[in-house]
């Protein structure tokens, strides 16, 4: 893995409200990587997402994209530079069809996957395509946060725990999917709770406790590492 | 048969084509309050001062410009809806994290202050505006005598609400306002330029009252207090139709114009109050409204 440089978070700060919820953040992530940020809930890993966003309140430190600094961007100006987010709550839209919502987000670079091509990947999506988006199954749901940020061309993917709470066949086939994105060279930064789910698939892992990076681990030090990570995420 | 329950028929029918032209502005203008209340969160008492600008703008634009009506059909819902965009991004905009009742106090004060600026400049009685000559005159359909600017009026709003409910349901453009109302940040992080569209969404129903405006000037006195006459109605059709339909609110202004119309046939004392018995009835039965989702 000696990629270029893609994602830098340096010292990031985030508050919501009054609450100081990240207590400076630092990783980095190279070009076609995929890491995970694993950590207990409430730790700050989905903030950390959010605040890459830029949907955090107050923001302070550095978020280098791609060589430009975005922290005081506005959201749909970060989205435009290729990034794609598929949130916790999945985010699916009540208001839009199955096939609206898959076509929502706008392109923000090139080379993303056609409609057809989607289909091909998720042929649940294309059968349901009419269906009101929030009556679709909570893994048809997933499938279809995971299929519209794919169509849009972003070449980071920032997924927020897209495992929880499916069936197991589920969690396989989405394993299936974050691999085929890796050999097309996506860069993804996976927040997991199952650690059985992205330890196999992330190249490195960082472990966040307290609003910081407690740890990073890559994945030939998985094994010796192991005790340690069952013991920092309590599993 | 020439009349119907000892009301002659040409009096029935002119009742309910009058019923459906107030319908029609009902219609118009809740649309409008909708379409603003779903994506800003903003319950818009300046609705009815900027209606009335629209048609003092027409009237305006005869008076010292000598434009004619066909153009400021076009032109005086612009005009409004720039203005409209002016409050948006100068008022509006510091408020959407905040109560309603934030948006709703700035707006009527707004609506208080457009009314005693054109009340200082033109006092209170009407200014005359008169027909189109292509719309003057009426069509004989047999049975009644169908004054032409009144079908010109109901064509005319049915039209807009139907493009408006099209481009809303069906297109791209649409599916982008709606994920905007339901989840303004989640689509910004698409990538989608939300801050934009609620500006344009509220010059765009602004200029839907506008546009009513113009439609009015030549149905009635184009004067300072048009707007707040009517309002108070529109928004009764807004609390029955129910705040998140944009089908519902066309539908619930043209179904209360007709009744109101009709009341004033068989009960006139009652056509200025039904409206309010009706709000009163779906009230307790629906709070949310008729078309409305309850939160």
């Amino acid at each position: 893995m000696s990629g270029t440089e893609y994602l830098r978070v340096s010292d990031l700060h985030a508050f919501y409200g009054e609450s100081h919820i990240l207590h400076g953040i630092d990783f980095t992530v190279r070009k076609g990587e995929c890491i995970s940020l694993l950590g207990r809930n409430g730790a700050g890993r989905t903030t950390t997402l959010r605040a890459i966003m830029g949907l955090t309140g107050k923001r302070t430190g550095s978020i280098m994209l791609n060589g430009r600094e975005v922290i005081n961007m506005a959201s749909h100006r970060i989205a435009q530079l290729g990034v794609g987010y598929c949130p916790e709550e999945r985010g699916i839209y009540s208001s839009l069809s199955c096939e609206e919502n898959l076509l929502l987000p706008p392109q923000v670079g090139s080379g993303g996957m056609s409609l057809d091509e989607l289909y091909e990947m998720f042929p649940n999506l294309k059968e349901r395509r009419n269906s009101q988006g929030t009556r679709l199954s909570g893994g048809e749901q997933q499938m279809l946060a995971m299929a519209r940020i794919l169509r849009t061309g972003a070449k980071l993917l920032l997924l927020d725990e897209i495992s929880e709470g499916l069936a197991p066949v589920i969690v396989q086939k989405l394993g299936e999917i974050i691999r085929t994105l890796k050999e097309r060279d996506y860069t993804i930064v996976l927040v997991e709770q199952n650690f059985r789910f992205a330890a196999p698939l992330a190249d490195r892992m960082f472990v966040v406790e307290h609003g910081q990076i407690a740890a990073e681990i890559a994945q030939h030090e998985l094994q010796d590492k192991l005790p340690y990570l069952q013991e920092m995420l309590g599993v | 048969m020439t009349d119907f329950f000892g009301v002659p028929l040409p009096a029935l029918f002119g009742q309910l084509v009058l019923g459906l032209v107030n319908g029609s502005f009902y219609a118009v203008l809740s649309l409008g309050l909708a379409v603003i209340f779903g994506m800003l969160n903003i319950i818009n008492f300046a609705h009815g001062a900027l209606y009335m600008m629209g048609a003092l703008f027409t009237w305006m634009f005869m008076e010292y410009l000598g434009i004619g009506y066909w153009w400021s059909l076009v032109l005086a819902p612009l005009s409004v809806g720039i203005i409209g965009i002016a409050i948006e991004r100068l008022l509006l905009q510091w408020l959407y994290k905040l109560d309603h009742l934030y948006g709703l106090l700035l707006t009527f004060g707004l609506a208080l202050i457009l009314e005693g600026f054109f009340r200082h400049l033109y006092g209170v009685a009407g200014q005359p505006y008169s027909i189109p000559d292509e719309l003057s005159g009426a069509i004989n359909l047999g049975f009644m005598f169908l004054p032409k600017y009144r079908a010109w009026i109901i064509f005319a709003s049915l039209a807009v609400c139907l493009v408006t409910w099209y481009v809303i349901e069906k297109t791209r453009l649409g599916a982008y306002l709606r994920a905007a109302t339901e989840n303004p940040a989640l689509t910004q992080a698409f990538g989608i330029n939300v801050p934009l569209m609620v500006m344009l969404t509220y010059g765009f129903g602004v200029g839907l009252a506008g546009l009513a405006g113009v439609l009015a000037a030549p149905a009635t006195q184009v004067g300072p207090l048009m707007g707040s006459n009517l309002i108070i109605t529109v928004f009764a059709v807004v609390v029955i139709g129910g705040m998140g339909s944009i089908l519902g609110s066309i539908l619930t202004g043209l179904g209360l114009g007709l009744i109101e119309g009709l009341t004033k046939v068989f009960y006139p004392e009652a056509s200025a109050t039904v409206v309010f018995i009706i709000m009163a009835i779906v009230l307790m039965f629906r709070p949310a409204g008729l078309f409305g989702r309850e939160k």
